[in-house]
């Protein structure tokens, strides 16, 4: 009897601590779970992208994805050329109510740059940072970078008194077996703080009264909940169980769209979608390597129905690309996004001039939780390769299984989405791709191809801090990717977000990342 | 009595320390763990660092001794995935897992006992027939179409309860509950059921078969002839006897209920431990996997262990060394 | 769920003919019996002769053409023949992928079962006829595989051994490696069922005095023991047919069973399952009917064998 009186008294509780008014709270469907509370913790965009409700910049995105303010005011380069001064913005305070000044931008900075931090690549030119006032710090790099301040906008900065106290100015680490702090508390100056956390349930945010910027939304807070299956975050959402989720089911969109209650965002994401070769000797089976022949790569191309994919597999919400980054990104040009015709006999004709045999067997390697419905077009691909008379060995398995075997050339033929996140720039690919394999750069070129003219473009590129002559020398660097095929572009694919009619307003960017804080809830709005 | 204890619970030690061997074998073979833990950036000599840090070049029986020895104190390590205490994950799932389990169950129950009683006492009447068809339905439907039926059923088209998660929770302590909340309740109903059909005619079918068993014996028989009215003595005197038998079946299945519970935890996404393995599994989340495979059948070999105990207790003649391995017989 | 309370003890032995004859009347007198047995007859034809009678090789990439993808069933006025139950968005026939997939459910369900009875059957026998040590080690192996719940068993090997393989082999061993994985937890049952049998029958006369004229172990084993059994491992054994041909669709659906190349029922399910809300509904109902029709008739036929084979029930 006494514990039914407990219970009971316990629920009596929380029905109080809950105000009575029906409040803007935001269901938000994720197609995953963040990794993490510490935004170093994770090299994951998506993780990036929700903690950036919580943690802040010294500068951001707007609207139009431009490069705006956010916790510096201002900056300027000094006279050595590599020494970034940054002036910071008055009266903001952390979550926990400790004010925002330099020494919390430098602990940050040290935090993320730190040999253990799985951020560090996100931050390559880093050397140092000195602290000049309370509110002025420079930042010094290791040579003359045009990219710092899209790097810097998802560089999170952390109250380092915080930090200190609980013992968190490291990045977790995993391999001494010691927990961070920071993986699963918050404290950051952003509009929302974190209320609670169950990982891969839900995570509660709530706004923050004390923010320094004027809100454009008016939402009192949100709740993330990872929802993995496609099929079941359209019922949550037809339901109303969900007001939003970031990742609709193309294949559902008609009808999400149908639906009274749901409204259907769609665009097109700036990922573009690549068919990856390997020029190594071999092929992952031991046998003789015939893809580092151009003749062989523009068959595969020309055997590739693009926009057969385009209006069946994307069912025609995708963008078919001939370049490898997406119009909106820096150092696009037209005449770099054409597609071959497409050609079955030519291609044919091609396959036997260089020699390759009926029946090739190879392996594609494909991810199942990756890009838009890439089992599908992986599928719908091996199957058009297939009647070009080769034997494509489709492996579709999940990013954590097929990642070792990409990154350590243990497979062939592969598929990568590229976004130039956070970067926006052509540069991205280029640096993380197509160059060489070297030191930092070429982290993404799995196929270990390497072109030095391109690398010369590329580091030339690098160092250019006049936006015209950059732009020229990476768009001379990507005709050479595109001649030679190095990469075959698919096209950038469609994004798709869903919101119920309870949401009056949520800007979809072509970076695909959700905004909450341009969100707006019922019919005020 | 002290020697047999003794005896079963040296015997489950020992099945546990070769479970805790096969997890260990499997996940040292599977996937590898410093290429899920390092940004894709890092360099070889990083790796290798990592690698050294792990333990992971350690000889093999090194490594075994000290799984097995942080196993024991429930210490699984940190998640690769989410980079939290594997056992703080995994309490945490715990009880929305167990209320499913729990729920799923009294389900069962209260269908399954009265429709087995029911189909043996009429055992020849049409109705009875068409249920002991329908139960053999039960036992082919996989149970995630079950659950996808009705999602499609109960929230697509007529939009009555929710097609996924838990709802509200309340926290008591470290458990958190849904049963004390209205959408709470809600979410539990689709899973539970779906999760129940195949246990409801597990029991159905049992109950039956003790009943026709019970029905034939000389004491029920005596008992109609005293006068003991027919109900009476089915729903009574008779389903009584039957009831050791539905409670030892009850006590097994909740472990094979827990593990088939990521089945539907799949299905519905509900928060459970079982849709935290099957994550893992996609991730390759050793530490979870591992954790999860020692605890399910920790569960399991315990149950086991006490229907065991209780049988020798109430039935001294068990207690001899045949009867007692006859008797781990889940 | 292993429904593994349920073997009845070995009835007293009868004469075979007798058995066989009374089965048989049994059997007429049982018309779920009949229709089960008649609708699994027309499941395995239709599987059997897939080759003859479909429209499409479903395994065969090149067959797949995109330009087919997501035509409605024939009775839709969108449908095309040859597509009697509509395509897949692969441009797969569903009809064709059907009887295709449930060749590969048989197949798997009914060698998973084989293997587990000639490893369950070999190791009970010797550890029954044996004892001792041979008795311990068989015994414990058993008790360690039970103390696991099976699906979780069947998840780990199928999952670890298809992670392990190159992908050229992954596709070629697909199905072995599922038919080992549903059998590895299985066996036990049978194991422990010829044990306690051979344990009896070893200490009866006839065997001793077999013994003492010097008759092969092997030949007692085979010859006398083993046939004492067959009942009871008759009746689990089409039980576990059933339960075997759900645990493939299972690990299926949850993905670490057949690769979507070479479909099974459950990897049908599971592909379907997406395009659920999209009004493509063929795509996962007919795999899904076929799937319980298959695993309907098995245990049908299981059951009647179980009340017609256990005499307490009559």
């Amino acid at each position: 009897m006494t514990l039914r009186h407990y219970l009971f008294a316990t629920a009596a509780v929380s029905a109080l601590a809950l105000p009575a008014q029906a409040q803007n709270i935001l269901d938000w469907g994720a197609n995953r779970d963040i990794g993490s509370l510490d935004p170093y913790s994770f090299g994951d965009s998506f993780t990036i992208n929700v903690l950036n409700h919580v943690y802040e910049g010294l500068v951001r995105y707007d609207r139009d994805l431009t490069i705006e303010p956010a916790l510096a005011t201002s900056w300027e380069i000094l006279d050595d050329q590599v020494t970034w001064r940054f002036t910071l913005r008055e009266g903001v305070t952390f979550h926990n109510g400790n004010a925002f000044t330099a020494e919390d931008v430098q602990a940050s900075l040290t935090r993320v740059s730190h040999e253990t931090s799985p951020l560090k690549g996100n931050l390559p030119a880093y050397v140092s940072s000195e602290v000049v006032d309370d509110y002025t710090i420079d930042i010094t790099l290791n040579g003359t970078y045009p990219l710092l301040l899209n790097d810097l906008t998802n560089i999170h900065i952390f109250d380092r008194d915080w930090l200190v106290e609980n013992n968190a100015e490291l990045p977790t680490d995993i391999g001494a077996g010691v927990e961070g702090y920071a993986t699963y508390n918050a404290n950051g100056t952003g509009p929302f703080f974190v209320e609670s956390r169950q990982p891969e349930a839900q995570t509660v945010f709530t706004v923050n009264p004390d923010w320094w910027d004027e809100p454009q939304h008016n939402l009192d807070g949100f709740v993330l909940r990872p929802v993995t299956s496609p099929a079941t975050r359209v019922a949550a959402l037809l339901s109303g169980e969900i007001d939003f989720t970031n990742d609709a089911p193309v294949q559902d969109l008609p009808r999400l769209a149908a639906a009274p209650t749901v409204n259907v965002l769609e665009g097109v994401d700036l990922r573009t979608v690549m068919i990856g070769f390997p020029f190594r000797e071999t092929l992952a089976s031991g046998a003789p390597n015939p893809f580092a022949d151009r003749a062989v790569r523009e068959a595969m191309y020309k055997a590739i129905d693009l926009n057969l994919i385009h209006e069946r597999i994307m069912r025609g919400k995708s963008r078919v690309a001939g370049a490898v980054v997406a119009p909106p990104i820096p150092g696009y040009s037209e005449d770099l996004d054409t597609i071959p015709e497409y050609d079955l006999d030519g291609a044919k004709a091609l396959l036997e001039e260089a020699g390759v045999s009926e029946g090739l067997s190879f392996e594609f390697n494909c991810l199942s939780d990756g890009l838009v419905n890439e089992e599908q077009f992986c599928q719908a691909i091996a199957s058009m390769w297939s009647r070009l008379g080769l034997a494509p060995q489709l492996d579709v398995a999940p990013r954590a299984v097929q990642s070792p075997k990409r990154t350590g050339g243990q497979t062939d033929v592969y598929t990568l989405g590229w976004a130039t996140l956070p970067m926006l720039d052509s540069y991205s690919p280029l640096i993380q791709i197509f160059h060489s394999k070297e030191g930092n750069s070429g982290v993404f070129n799995w196929g270990d191809w390497s072109y030095p003219e391109l690398d010369a473009l590329v580091q030339a590129a690098g160092q250019e801090l006049d936006l015209e002559t950059r732009l020229q020398l990476q768009n001379d660097a990507m005709r050479i990717i595109k001649d030679e095929h190095i990469m075959i572009p698919l096209h950038q694919q469609p994004m798709a977000w869903a919101v119920t009619t309870s949401v009056s307003e949520m800007p979809l960017f072509p970076d695909n990342k959700p905004r909450l804080w341009f969100a707006r809830m019922g019919s005020d709005g | 009595m002290i020697a047999f204890l003794l005896k079963r619970t040296a015997n489950a030690a020992f099945v546990m320390l070769a479970v805790a061997f096969l997890a260990f074998l499997i996940f040292r073979s599977f996937g590898d763990p410093v290429e899920m833990m390092v940004n894709e950036q890092a360099t070889q000599a990083e790796r290798a660092e990592l690698r050294e840090r792990l333990g992971l070049n350690d000889g093999f029986l090194t490594q075994y001794i000290r799984f097995v020895t942080n196993a024991v104190q429930g210490d699984f390590g940190i998640s690769y995935r989410n980079q939290q205490d594997v056992m703080v994950l995994i309490a945490e799932r715990l009880p929305a897992t167990f209320e499913l389990v729990l729920v799923a169950t009294v389900i069962s129950l209260v269908v399954g006992i009265p429709l087995g009683v029911f189909t043996a006492v009429h055992r020849n009447s049409r109705l009875a027939d068409a249920l002991q068809l329908t139960s053999i339905v039960g036992v082919s439907l996989p149970s995630f179409v079950v659950g996808i039926l009705l999602i499609l059923a109960f929230s697509v088209t007529l939009g009555w309860l929710p097609a996924f998660g838990r709802g509200e929770t309340v926290d008591i302590g470290w458990w958190s509950t849904g049963l004390l909340t209205p959408s709470g309740r809600a979410a539990l109903v689709l899973p539970a059921i779906s999760l129940a059909t195949f246990q409801i005619t597990l029991v159905m079918r049992l109950v039956r078969a003790e009943m026709l068993e019970t029905l034939r014996t000389d004491y029920v028989k005596f008992a109609r002839a005293r006068g003991v009215p027919r109900a009476r003595v089915h729903w009574i005197h008779a389903l009584r006897n039957c009831l050791m038998p539905v409670i030892t079946l009850t006590g097994m299945q909740i472990g094979n209920l827990i593990a088939f519970a990521l089945v539907t935890e799949t299905v519905f996404q509900w928060p459970g431990m079982g849709l935290l393995f099957i994550q893992a599994v996609t991730f390759v989340d050793i530490p979870v996997m591992a954790a999860y495979l020692m605890l399910v059948s920790f569960i399991f070999v315990v149950l086991n262990t006490i229907v065991d105990v209780t049988y020798a207790w109430v039935d001294p003649r068990l207690r001899d060394d045949t009867a007692a391995a006859g008797g781990a017989n889940g | 769920m292993a429904d593994r309370t349920d073997i009845p003890p070995a009835p007293p032995s009868r004469l075979a003919r007798l058995r066989d004859s009374d089965l048989w009347y049994s059997f007429r007198a049982h018309p779920s019996a009949v229709f089960a047995a008649i609708l699994l007859l027309l499941l395995t034809l239709g599987a059997l002769l897939a080759p003859w009678i479909t429209p499409q090789n479903p395994y065969d990439l090149a067959a797949l053409e995109l330009w087919n993808s997501e035509i409605p069933p024939l009775w839709d006025a969108q449908g095309q023949w040859p597509f009697l139950l509509g395509t897949d968005v692969q441009g797969r026939d569903i009809y064709s992928a059907i009887l295709y997939g449930s060749r590969i459910s048989l197949v798997i369900g009914f060698a998973s079962v084989m293997l587990a009875l000639a490893v369950g059957l070999s190791l009970g026998l010797i550890a029954g006829y044996f004892g001792g040590w041979v008795d311990n080690v068989i015994m414990r192996v058993g008790d360690v595989l039970l103390s696991m719940p099976f699906i979780l068993i069947a998840i780990l090997i199928s999952a670890v051994a298809t992670a392990a393989l190159p992908p050229d082999l992954k596709s070629a061993l697909a199905a072995p490696i599922l038919i080992v994985a549903i059998a590895v937890p299985s066996w036990v049952q049978y194991a422990r069922t010829v044990r306690a049998s051979a344990m009896v029958e070893r200490k009866k006369e006839y065997v001793q005095a077999a013994r003492l004229i010097r008759v092969k172990p092997w030949r007692i084993m085979l010859h006398h023991i083993l046939p004492n059994t067959l009942t009871p491992i008759m009746v689990a054994a089409t039980l576990n047919f059933g339960l075997a041909i759900l645990s493939e669709a299972t690990l299926s659906f949850l993905g670490v069973g057949m690769p979507p190349d070479q479909p099974s029922l459950g990897t049908l399910i599971r592909i379907g399952n997406q395009y659920l809300f999209s009004g493509l509904w063929w795509i996962v109902v007919f795999p899904a009917i076929q799937l319980c029709l298959i695993v309907l008739s098995v245990n049908m036929i299981g059951d009647w064998l179980r009340d017609a084979l256990n005499p307490k029930l009559n």
